[in-house]
């Protein structure tokens, strides 16, 4: 009976992590691979792919069938209808293309500050003593609180907006930094005296790619932060961008056109977040 | 190559805190230490754990001074690290990021004053000299325990130090694996001729390797006996661990590092000098 029973069950997380396999000698020895008995790598996309679609379904048909109110949220072929419309116009390349140069730029910078500023931190410990309750305090103050800060000093123009990605992104990269580089295995450290490198060479060659896995840890979080905190400021004070045509259009009652630009911006942050990821893969290909 | 260790009166002083109160004490971990190393010789040191084998390595190799008396290899006075001396360590210390041929390539980059084509070369001798030619491309994580170790020591070798300092290189390993790089380390010791100070705290590893075992006392660490092994090593198939010799040398030891017995009135008398 339980046999039966468990053919016909969902497949749970203790089934398939529990399930009976050749150990991993056992499988260096022959040259083989375990093959799942849930079919894994095939099953995953199709079902990802029929998520999808079932999200897709969902937003279709509820406001046409009167399930919610089609004024507020328009079936989502009315959305990508104007989606299109947007893109063949060229505006919502207008505006991707500021968001995109303002969060590049403000990005770059938190890179160029951040890795060196967290690597000399961490590469003396006194220093790090000294700044890191300060570092807390400025990663725990939320980005947008200071907003207004930003403006005031740096009025509306575009360098306040860099300025607000900069500072939300380099704490990330910042912190991430100063925790990998302060956290390299000592092993490798005193391999590298015992070869007498110098502190320099031992930092480039020993030291920094040690700490990259880290440092990208930040570096995605850091992609996230730039995008969000963008959109904020450029719904509070802008004439372009894609956080300005978000609010644009919801005060003009321009819904479809609204949910278009708010789709853009979750195809931004995937496009952000798989590029990042894909590039952290290249640089670490080393890892398990 | 090979050079000649010397070590006299040498004491090494920790600071250390207590479990219980939070006052500095001091740790003596050696006190009154003299061993020499001779030219070209393998040397294994034995000792209960925490004696302050690791100790003596890292005062040879220049990772540490000491709080007093003298270190010198070849003569001289031991200041700081230097490429004269090779150190593998227990632990694998491969760079991850690198491959096998990359991992020897950083050594003499360090060294220095080698092309890039002259490195891989060299690179690849070293690592053909441990019988790995045919992983050159391979990540550390794509190498067994064996491997990593057998890498880390053409590491060491590839820059052709006087001295090659070993930290019970073979401690994570599995038995069948250790005899084998046991066999392969006593091979690569006679082609090179490097002077080998081998730590270790298994008592047969010390006796098949060694050609003089030191053993160690601990509190403070110094040298019990120093034991010429003298075994018929010529006999290529014979189990030279089950000969009667062998046997005469490993209980030699174990007798003298049992803490109480035969050695019970030296022990005690130590412990007074220490309080």
């Amino acid at each position: 009976m339980p046999i039966s029973k468990r053919c016909i069950a969902l497949p749970d997380l203790l089934m398939e992590r529990t399930e009976a396999r050749p150990n991993q000698r056992q499988e260096e020895a022959a040259g083989v691979r375990h093959a799942p008995k849930v079919r894994r790598r095939a099953n995953r996309v199709l079902r990802g792919v029929a998520g999808l679609l079932l999200l897709a379904a969902i937003w279709e048909f509820a406001p046409r069938l009167g399930l919610v109110n089609s004024y507020f949220i328009p079936p989502l072929s009315k959305v990508l209808d104007t989606w299109w419309h947007l893109l063949v116009t060229g505006q919502l390349w207008t505006h991707v293309s500021i968001s995109l140069v303002r969060a590049g730029v403000g990005f770059s910078l938190a890179l160029a500050i951040g890795i060196p500023l967290g690597a000399a931190i961490a590469w003396y410990p006194p220093v790090r003593e000294l700044v890191t309750p300060v570092l807390e305090l400025f990663r725990n103050t939320a980005a947008l609180a200071l907003l207004p800060v930003f403006v005031l000093i740096l009025g509306i123009g575009e360098t306040s907006k860099i300025a607000i990605v900069t500072y939300a992104c380099v704490f990330p990269i910042l912190l991430n930094t100063v925790s990998g580089v302060s956290s390299v295995d000592q092993q490798l450290l005193r391999t590298a005296r015992v070869l007498g490198l110098s502190p320099v060479a031992t930092f480039r060659k020993v030291v920094f790619p040690a700490a990259l896995p880290t440092i990208f840890t930040g570096i995605r979080i850091a992609g996230a932060a730039a995008v969000l905190v963008l959109l904020a400021a450029e719904m509070i004070g802008a004439t372009s961008g894609l956080g300005f045509l978000i609010n644009y259009s919801q005060n003009n009652f321009l819904i479809p056109q609204m949910y278009a630009a708010i789709l853009t911006t979750s195809l931004l942050g995937l496009a952000i977040n798989y590029g990042l990821v894909a590039l952290e893969r290249r640089l670490s290909r080393w890892r398990v | 190559m090979s050079a000649e260790i010397e070590l006299s009166d040498v004491r090494q002083v920790f600071r250390v805190r207590g479990d219980e109160g939070r006052e500095v004490q001091e740790f003596v971990a050696l006190d009154g230490l003299d061993l020499t190393v001779r030219e070209g010789e393998f040397l294994t040191l034995v000792g209960p754990s925490g004696c302050g084998k690791s100790t003596i390595l890292d005062l040879i190799s220049g990772l540490s001074t000491p709080s007093g008396g003298s270190v010198k290899v070849g003569g001289r006075q031991v200041k700081e690290p230097g490429l004269d001396r090779g150190f593998v360590f227990q632990q694998y210390t491969l760079l991850p990021w690198r491959t096998a041929l990359a991992n020897i390539e950083f050594a003499l980059e360090a060294k220095g004053g080698l092309s890039k084509a002259k490195r891989r070369e060299r690179a690849l001798e070293y690592l053909d000299l441990v019988g790995l030619s045919d992983f050159a491309n391979r990540f550390p994580h794509e190498l067994s325990g064996g491997m990593k170790q057998r890498v880390a020591i053409a590491r060491s070798l590839s820059y052709e130090p006087e001295v090659l300092l070993m930290d019970e290189p073979f401690g994570a390993l599995d038995a069948q694996t250790r005899e084998r790089l046991q066999e392969e380390l006593v091979g690569i010791w006679r082609r090179t001729g490097t002077t080998i100070v081998f730590i270790t705290h298994d008592i047969e590893e010390a006796v098949f390797l060694g050609q003089r075992v030191a053993v160690m006392s601990s509190r403070p660490g110094r040298i019990e006996a120093v034991i010429d092994i003298e075994l018929d090593r010529a006999a290529t198939d014979e189990d030279i661990r089950s000969t009667a010799a062998f046997s005469h040398y490993r209980h030699q030891i174990w007798s003298l590092l049992r803490p109480e017995g035969v050695h019970r009135g030296a022990h005690l008398e130590e412990v007074h000098r220490v309080a």
